[in-house]
């Protein structure tokens, strides 16, 4: 045993030897794939990696399930990724685990262009101290123009309506968003939802209120499911992040479109693993990648809202089709007229519970 | 080993000795020893593998589904002074324990470790994870009197009931991740009691795991038997040729095959087009075939056909044609041979085909994700879940414990109704 791990350190002894005679440092980023990672190519890597040509960062793509990873690595004495992109309630998850390190945002980050200092620039937005929020989505829904006839839903209680939108509809496979939609349709005032939610009664009402239409609900767990569903036809609306809705009615032409009713605005941002192999070197790109003018890059590649308050003026035309970005934001004041913002604290505490009751609801 | 007696002589103890003085006996014994530990050498890589790569996991995964010492670790001053209070009281603990705890919580804030414990005890009744949040958020600010301090942080703190739940999981080892498992739970003072049915996951579960591996074990047995027939009683030429059929599908990539079948089965699927084609059902009509039960039923049936066949097959092979002749020529109907005859000579490979496919099919997981829906999802997907998205580690390990102990409580009761000696893998 003791041999066979000396080898193994030599021959990690060796292989780090060889990386660090290497001229560029790599640096590991991890975060979702897809259109996502390619936004960040675009916007801070690609950028980046060409002003300092001893950097070198490598796409990881493995963000799903990153908490249980970067647990697993602590365990192990083994940290091999220097920056990973998280939701902000794993992020919070993984801060009070201290599996991430704390951040202080005002001298690790740029102010904003006009001075303003990275913690009032991000403001209500810092929802932990290990987190810094890149994006804001939304889980929202999409509908098929064509299968909706004259009378597209405007509004959230169309979801749970049968008679006015007949057919199929998909929703993810989680308590989280579904509990809150079918209290605002059921009629509950969107400031009593989760005061409700924490009640016996408020849970029970919620979960009738999904009963009226489970048996025309397919339940999606990946984010690109809705899209795929919408563009088949298996499904007449649903719910996905704003995103991908984007890239399946804007680059694809889909006679798909989006009903923005109480879209719930979600946070997508960077942690730093404690014990990250290159610190210094992510401090340092981190202060540049989250800067203002960076944060308003990222939504030329995607349809997703820049954290920083001094980034919406800049967000310009989408890099390849050319089309205005501003309109497709979550955050875009067209589109923003009932909104919920994930209830962070709420769902840290009833999230296990909640997902527990919704999986014995779904298969009775 | 000097095995020439001839040049062996007899000391004066009456021991014969060999050529080289040394009595033969012990001659004999060192020779045994040497082969024994070459033989042992030979193995000790192998048992290394299964030591680390086996033995060490399952004990690690059985230890954590009662591990529990995160809570005394980090409260080390609250737990010792907790067990003098009597949770089955009516009041709340003295100032000395939220003294204690008021310090713990101002060493925790150091070691950014309350957020672990809060997690811990979420499990056990929602609302310890903010609890313990925002009571971290404040600790440095705690002054005593710490009663009121704590009581004004978060309510929280003045509910017995809380106070209750942290004594009774203050302990390094604990039981709620199985009685988690098994669909139970406790009172505050420790009483267990059975879920509702509105709250109940588990137990279903492992009973819908059992009974889709035992009707795909049949399944596959029901399919695998006329193949594995035809197999080996063909010429060598085309028999080898068929093989291939069942071995094509083994060789390609699961997820093509699962994929293969999500193609065929759905909605919108070959299957529906053709039957609506032929006008068997109307366009309205279209079957629900996949993520579901059947879908997983079908894929998996699929998936683990060879493994039924190729045990069939082997012992087939070895039964010679002229049983069945014999028993024929004794007047026997061709049904009576091949029940009489025939099928007794076949069980060995039965009985390793079923053990294979139901034990695999037991923990399967992938091609139960993929087209399982929501009533072909198995016990194992939701270890998966506990692993990866909700980050329970130990309900994960109490379930996965769970299923090794059926997986072995059935194989003892296979011993003892087949006989695991009857047993031809091949």
């Amino acid at each position: 045993m003791k041999k066979v791990f000396k080898h193994t350190l030599i021959a990690s002894a060796i292989s780090i030897g060889l990386v660090g005679t290497a001229v560029a440092k790599d640096l590991v980023v991890v975060s979702w794939g897809g259109a996502y990672t390619a936004s960040q190519q675009g916007a801070y890597h690609e950028p980046y990696m060409a002003a300092n040509p001893d950097i070198k960062i490598i796409n990881d793509d493995s963000a799903n399930g990153a908490v249980a990873k970067l647990r697993a690595m602590q365990e192990a004495n083994n940290v091999t990724w220097d920056l990973v992109d998280m939701v902000a309630a794993d992020a919070i998850l993984s801060c009070d685990e201290g599996l991430v390190d704390e951040i202080d945002f005002d001298t690790a980050l740029a102010p904003a262009p006009d001075g303003t200092p990275a913690s009032v620039d991000f403001g209500d937005l810092l929802v932990s101290p290990c987190f810094i929020p890149q994006i804001v989505y939304s889980t929202t829904f999409g509908y098929r123009t064509d299968l909706v006839g004259d009378n597209p839903p405007t509004s959230i209680a169309d979801v749970f309506d049968l008679e006015k939108i007949p057919g199929k509809r998909s929703l993810e496979k989680k308590a989280i968003n579904n509990l809150e939609w079918a209290l605002l349709a059921d009629g509950v005032p969107a400031d009593q939802v989760y005061d409700m939610l924490g009640t016996d009664e408020g849970v029970a009402r919620a979960f009738a209120k999904l009963d009226t239409i489970k048996d025309q609900v397919i339940w999606w767990e990946k984010g690109a499911q809705t899209p795929q569903l919408l563009a088949d036809g298996e499904v007449v609306i649903g719910s996905t992040y704003n995103g991908r809705l984007f890239s399946v009615i804007e680059e694809e032409k889909q006679p798909i479109a989006m009903m923005w009713d109480w879209q719930v605005f979600d946070l997508d941002g960077w942690v730093v693993p404690k014990d990250a192999p290159n610190k210094a070197e992510v401090m340092e790109y981190l202060k540049w990648a989250t800067d203002t003018q960076r944060l308003a890059d990222q939504a030329k590649f995607i349809s997703y809202g820049p954290a920083r308050a001094s980034s919406a003026p800049l967000v310009g035309k989408h890099a390849t089709l050319g089309i205005d970005m501003a309109p497709h934001m979550p955050t875009d004041p067209n589109n923003a007229k009932n909104t919920l913002l994930y209830n962070f604290n709420f769902w840290a505490d009833n999230v296990d519970d909640l997902n527990e009751r919704f999986t014995a609801w779904l298969n009775q | 080993m000097n095995t020439d007696l001839a040049q062996s002589n007899v000391n004066e103890s009456g021991e014969m000795i060999t050529a080289d003085g040394v009595p033969l006996r012990i001659s004999l014994l060192r020779a045994k020893k040497r082969a024994r530990n070459r033989a042992l050498l030979l193995v000790a890589p192998l048992f290394l593998f299964i030591l680390v790569t086996f033995f060490i996991p399952i004990i690690s995964m059985l230890f954590r589904s009662v591990e529990n010492q995160v809570v005394g670790d980090v409260l080390h001053r609250t737990v010792p002074l907790l067990q003098q209070w009597d949770e089955h009281g009516s009041d709340l603990p003295n100032e000395e324990i939220y003294a204690a705890l008021a310090e713990d919580f101002k060493e925790a804030f150091e070691n950014k470790s309350a957020g672990s414990v809060g997690r811990r005890l979420n499990y056990e009744q929602s609302g310890f994870s903010g609890l313990f949040r925002s009571t971290n958020r404040k600790a440095r600010k705690l002054e005593p009197p710490f009663k009121e301090a704590l009581i004004k942080v978060d309510k929280d703190w003045g509910d017995i009931d809380v106070w209750r739940v942290l004594k009774r999981e203050s302990g390094s080892y604990t039981l709620s991740y199985y009685l988690a498992a098994l669909d139970s739970s406790y009172t505050p003072t420790g009483e267990v009691y059975k879920n509702d049915a509105s709250n109940s996951i588990y137990l279903p579960l492992f009973w819908r795991t059992l009974w889709m591996s035992l009707l795909i074990t049949v399944l596959c047995l029901i399919l695998a038997y006329p193949i594995s027939y035809l197999l080996s009683t063909l010429p060598i030429k085309t028999s080898n040729l068929l093989m291939i059929l069942v071995l094509l599908p083994f060789w390609t990539s699961l997820l093509v095959r699962t994929s293969a079948w999500i193609a065929l089965l759905q909605k919108e699927g070959v299957i529906n087009d053709l039957l609506v084609a032929i006008r068997f059902i109307g366009d309205d009509q279209r079957l629900t075939m996949i993520h579901n039960a059947t879908g997983t039923i079908v894929a998996m049936t699929h998936v683990l056909l060879p493994f039924m066949v190729l045990p069939l097959y082997s012992v087939m092979k070895t039964i010679p044609p002229s049983y069945m002749r014999a028993a024929r020529s004794l007047g026997a109907t061709p049904f009576t041979a091949f029940v009489r005859i025939y099928m007794p000579n076949t069980v060995p490979g039965i009985g390793a085909g079923a053990i294979l496919v139901f034990i695999i099919s037991i923990g399967y997981y992938i091609t139960p994700a993929l087209v399982g829906g929501q009533s072909g999802t198995l016990i194992s997907n939701f270890i998966a879940y506990h692993l990866s998205s909700s980050l329970n580690w130990g309900l994960a390990a109490a379930l996965g414990t769970i299923l090794l102990g059926a997986v072995m409580v059935l194989y003892i009761v296979y011993d003892k109704i087949v006989g695991i000696d009857n047993m031809k893998m091949g």
